[in-house]
């Protein structure tokens, strides 16, 4: 009972995440300008580190944590990056 | 560890907080994408950084610590560096899309503020 209930959700979770991710990529490919795109790139990685946080529910492995923390991590300092590039046209001073 | 060792109501309020952190991400996701102008826009991810975090990261420690029948916390280190980080990102990006803006002479953000003198 309780692993029926478990599976269908974590998997309707999935789908649900994954269509977050398919409406953040209409805005990365439409948005009028560079802000918008690096905004729906900074909300994808948040969502694909939900994402892999439930794959690591479902096997109940530790091992796809480690790569959300990296992503968290790696979008952050990517994001801050490009902000950067936007505000003054080059990322290193 | 397999799902049919965790009891009933452990596996009603995993799926409860995950479903419910899904829901959120994918409200702010369609938010981002409706909503007409770029500083509207700005607040939707945070739907999914605050409540949707919250939502995935504890249904995932509450899963692991009964599988384990220890305490595993270490979700929380990924929410504690998601809600430190993301103010930051997105306060630096809207001030460069600010910048831009002013730059470009836009009519929809007030051109640079001129305090007046103190008496």
């Amino acid at each position: 009972m309780s692993a029926t209930i478990l599976f269908w959700s974590i998997a309707v979770a999935q789908v649900l995440l994954a269509a977050a991710m398919v409406v953040t990529l209409y805005r990365l490919v439409i948005g009028p300008r560079a802000q918008d795109r690096v905004l729906s790139l900074d909300a994808m990685y948040v969502i694909a580190m939900l994402l892999l946080v439930t794959f690591g529910m479902r096997v109940g492995s530790v091992i796809y944590f480690e790569v959300a923390l990296l992503i968290g991590l790696l979008g952050f300092v990517g994001t801050v990056a490009l902000a950067k590039f936007l505000m003054r046209g080059e990322v290193i001073e | 560890m397999s799902f049919d060792d965790v009891p009933l109501w452990a596996a009603i309020l995993v799926s409860a907080l995950v479903l419910m952190g899904a829901v959120l991400t994918l409200i702010g996701a369609i938010g981002l994408t409706r909503m007409p102008s770029f500083y509207q826009r700005i607040h939707m991810p945070t739907l999914g950084t605050s409540f949707g975090a919250i939502g995935v990261l504890a249904a995932s420690a509450i899963l692991s610590t009964i599988g384990e029948e220890r305490l595993i916390a270490h979700e929380f280190l990924i929410f504690i560096f998601v809600s430190v980080t993301t103010p930051v990102t997105l306060m630096l990006l809207a001030r460069a899309a600010l910048h831009r803006d002013r730059v470009e002479g836009s009519i929809e953000v007030p051109a640079v503020v001129v305090r007046p003198v103190d008496q």
